[in-house]
């Protein structure tokens, strides 16, 4: 047992601090630490820069442009960027749509749609949950019929992350009524920008952002060769995806990251003569999401190190869900807290740098509002219960 | 970075579970406990035989040189098993004291009587006024020509009853709070002056309060370099904390699998009451608490060698874990169990006394958060 990295993995660690040290831009790392708003230009600029060194797409097999990386190797890359201050990967191309294409698609989709989501030419989207589909996403109702070559598509998508900046989106539509919901289900990639009748209208959430949309299909036509998978066989792609390299799912890096923050946050910002990390109650819940954080670390090296032995993490992902979303989400409790007062004002987004109060203020009550969805998106918190009930504990 | 264990790793488990199948069924503990000894000696000569009582040891002690991983493996095996035998105080703590604190020749010798299982030694270092904190000794240590006379009280020295030995730690200079200035003295546990009052834990174990009324030893007796005994103490402690952590993550996992057995058999409206989403919701989250434990226990005992801030940050989380999601395991463990768990009768209540109440031996997690807060400090002054 060595739960330490060996040289090859240290040497591997250095080459990916060195990569981040010269491509990451500072302005950019600096607003994703602070929890700054991160433009689409500048997860962009990030994903060309790992795409020119070949690191973009790094779950992918090598034939299809992926470095070839063992689960360690993936989990290095993925802590050192995070803790970078990297922006994170846009998960709907490269590690939601891409690898159902690889698995399912043909010959043509792949050899269209993989080379431009590396490129970063499509900006794509997750059209999944409906209004009437959440947890129980079987039971959507977004309808395409067949008419000769085409698909006609009319329905309703909902929580559509960034779906503003997309210009291509994959939807679980109904192909059939007449069998059990799951079996009536398929998988189509829909040109938003250049097919009539598809409509994206923001929905803004509770801490003033548009990051979620709604996109309404009204008798789109879409190509018959933009099913994947046969039809009424979609559901086998969405349940594939849901299991899909799920090991970064933990943020673990993203949650140190933030922890960081929190702790400088804390030693330069003083509260009746002292800094707050002085403070005794300051100190203890620092140390408390410390310990918290640490044991997700671990767990989620743990679960990394059994599929680097050859193990599939299945619903130990489930676990990973849960513990890192709920570390993730008490820092951000605590980040608000240290805030004070002037967690109170309504940050004006146009405006930005000019807020009241101290800068890191600004951000403090819109992330932790923001990072609600992490128990409700991805599967509920609730939903990673059931699957570990049933998959782990056979009840 | 690799996890798995290494072969000699897998046999050493194999071993202490095969042990604790045999000797330690839920009944054979329960006479063990009501036992005038509180521990088995049939049980004690056998890990002898086996070489469990040489698992921590240097080679030069005649030990196996088991790391922290070696240690964690046995004491895992006897969390599971809910073994109640004087491991901890004999091998874990006096023992590997001994072994930091003498020269390869005097430990060899000294360790002889503990590795063969002819006596059983205990550590009596904490006081009524130090409540958690090792290093807060008034029991004091005075030259007396070539003797040192001791006195003072030691509070709830673990197996201290029935010890043969008693490693006492006293303050022969400095004051409190200080490390400087404590020396050890191994002392007869019926030497002239020692009286024990011993009593049964609560989780089953031994223990005793005992008082030096100017107990007279010779030079011989002092273990190590007088005034040095602070830096093997802590050595010793750190292991017993990874002792009882990972005692702890063995007894949590039988807890889980005790309840999830329970829930899926017990039946109420007609169907198993595991069937009903806000148990297995609580069941969830008893085995994520689990796998807290036995992450932190992990990255405690393979941070041994680990540099001084990094070690005592593990050590310190790892033990502060086993307080907040042991409690968690065992409360729930009980409510699931209903009326059951709260049966003397019922394994499952001896798991969660257990598990509770390792909370309480070598630093509970208020001292060992506040541990971390040290840490913090100094991080903050370095930063």
């Amino acid at each position: 047992m060595d739960i330490q990295y060996n040289e090859a993995e240290l040497a591997f660690r250095d080459e990916v601090r060195a990569f981040v040290a010269e491509k990451l831009p500072k302005e950019i790392s600096d607003k994703v630490k602070s929890s700054e708003h991160v433009s689409p230009e500048d997860m962009i600029t990030w994903q060309r820069a790992l795409y020119e060194k070949g690191w973009l797409a790094i779950n992918w097999p090598e034939k299809h442009g992926g470095p070839g990386w063992s689960p360690i190797q993936k989990h290095i890359f993925e802590e050192e960027t995070a803790e970078a201050g990297a922006p994170r990967i846009l998960p709907f191309g490269l590690n939601m749509v891409a690898p159902v294409i690889i698995k399912f698609g043909t010959q043509e989709q792949k050899d269209y749609y993989l080379p431009r989501i590396l490129k970063s030419e499509d900006w794509w989207a997750q059209g999944y949950s409906e209004p009437g589909a959440g947890s129980d996403l079987a039971s959507l109702k977004c309808r395409a019929e067949r008419d000769g070559d085409h698909y006609i598509v009319n329905g309703q998508k909902t929580w559509t992350t960034l779906g503003q900046h997309a210009n291509m989106i994959f939807v679980l539509v109904r192909t059939d009524t007449t069998v059990k919901k799951q079996e009536g289900i398929s998988f189509l990639l829909v040109d938003m920008e250049n097919t009539p009748g598809v409509t994206v209208r923001p929905l803004i959430t509770l801490d003033g952002a548009h990051e979620v949309n709604e996109v309404f299909f009204d008798n789109v036509k879409v190509p018959v060769e933009n099913l994947v998978g046969e039809e009424n066989k979609g559901w086998t792609c969405a349940k594939y995806l849901l299991t899909f390299e799920r090991t970064g799912i933990a943020g673990v890096g993203i949650s140190k990251a933030a922890l960081e923050h929190l702790k400088q946050i804390a030693r330069n910002e003083q509260a009746e003569g002292k800094p707050l990390i002085e403070h005794p109650r300051v100190a203890e819940r620092l140390v408390e999401l410390e310990l918290e954080l640490m044991a997700v670390e671990m767990t989620n090296l743990r679960v990394v190190s059994a599929a680097e032995a050859g193990g599939v993490p299945g619903a130990e992902s489930s676990f990973l869900k849960v513990m890192g979303t709920e570390v993730r989400q008490k820092i951000s409790d605590l980040y608000r807290e240290l805030a004070g007062p002037y967690a109170l004002p309504f940050p004006d987004l146009d405006v930005g740098e000019d807020a009241f109060g101290p800068e890191f203020s600004a951000s403090a009550s819109s992330t932790y509002f923001n990072l609600r969805k992490l128990s409700i998106f991805g599967g509920s918190n609730e939903i990673q219960k059931n699957i570990i009930s049933k998959a782990i504990l056979g009840l | 970075m690799d996890f798995s264990y290494s072969d000699e790793q897998r046999m050493l488990k194999d071993m202490v579970d095969r042990v604790v199948a045999d000797q330690y069924s839920f009944e054979q503990r329960e006479k063990i406990i009501k036992s005038d000894t509180g521990y088995s000696p049939e049980v004690w000569s056998q890990f002898a035989e086996l070489g469990l009582l040489a698992v921590p040891f240097s080679e030069a002690a005649g030990g196996f040189n088991g790391g922290g991983a070696e240690l964690m493996v046995v004491a895992e095996g006897f969390g599971r098993g809910l073994v109640v035998e004087p491991y901890l105080s004999t091998v874990v703590l006096a023992g590997t004291f001994l072994d930091a604190a003498l020269g390869d020749d005097a430990k060899a010798d000294a360790l002889e009587p503990i590795i063969s299982g002819e006596q059983k030694y205990a550590l009596a270092c904490y006081e009524p006024n130090g409540r958690y904190d090792p290093f807060w000794i008034e029991t004091t240590a005075k030259k007396d020509g070539d003797s040192y006379v001791l006195s003072g009280k030691k509070a709830v020295v673990l197996g201290g009853d029935s010890a043969d030995r008693l490693l006492v730690i006293a303050r022969s200079s400095g004051d409190n709070p200080g490390k400087n200035g404590l020396s050890a003295f191994l002392v007869d546990g019926n030497a002239d002056g020692v009286s024990r009052d011993g009593y049964t834990t609560f989780d089953g174990h031994r223990a005793a309060e005992i008082v030096l009324d100017n107990v007279k030893v010779g030079a011989d007796a002092l273990v190590g370099e007088e005034g040095g005994a602070a830096a093997p103490l802590q050595y010793a402690l750190d292991r017993g904390i990874i002792a009882l952590c990972a005692e702890a993550a063995g007894a949590m996992e039988v807890a889980c699998d005790l309840t999830l057995d329970y829930i899926k058999e017990r039946k109420q409206f007609g169907v198993p009451i595991g069937s009903f989403q806000a148990l297995q919701h609580r069941m969830v989250d008893m085995r994520i608490s689990l796998e807290k434990v036995r992450s932190l226990a992990l990255w405690a005992a393979c941070s041994l060698d680990a540099p001084d801030a990094e070690r005592r940050q593990r050590l310190a989380a790892a033990k502060a874990m086993v307080s907040k999601a042991g409690r968690h395991v065992a409360e729930e463990a009980i409510q699931l169990f209903g009326g059951m768990g709260m049966m003397d009768e019922s394994s499952i209540s001896h798991y969660a006394k257990r598990i509770v109440l390792i909370d309480h031996y070598l630093g509970d997690g208020n001292y060992h958060t506040d541990r971390l807060i040290d840490l913090l400090v100094e991080e903050n002054a370095a930063a």
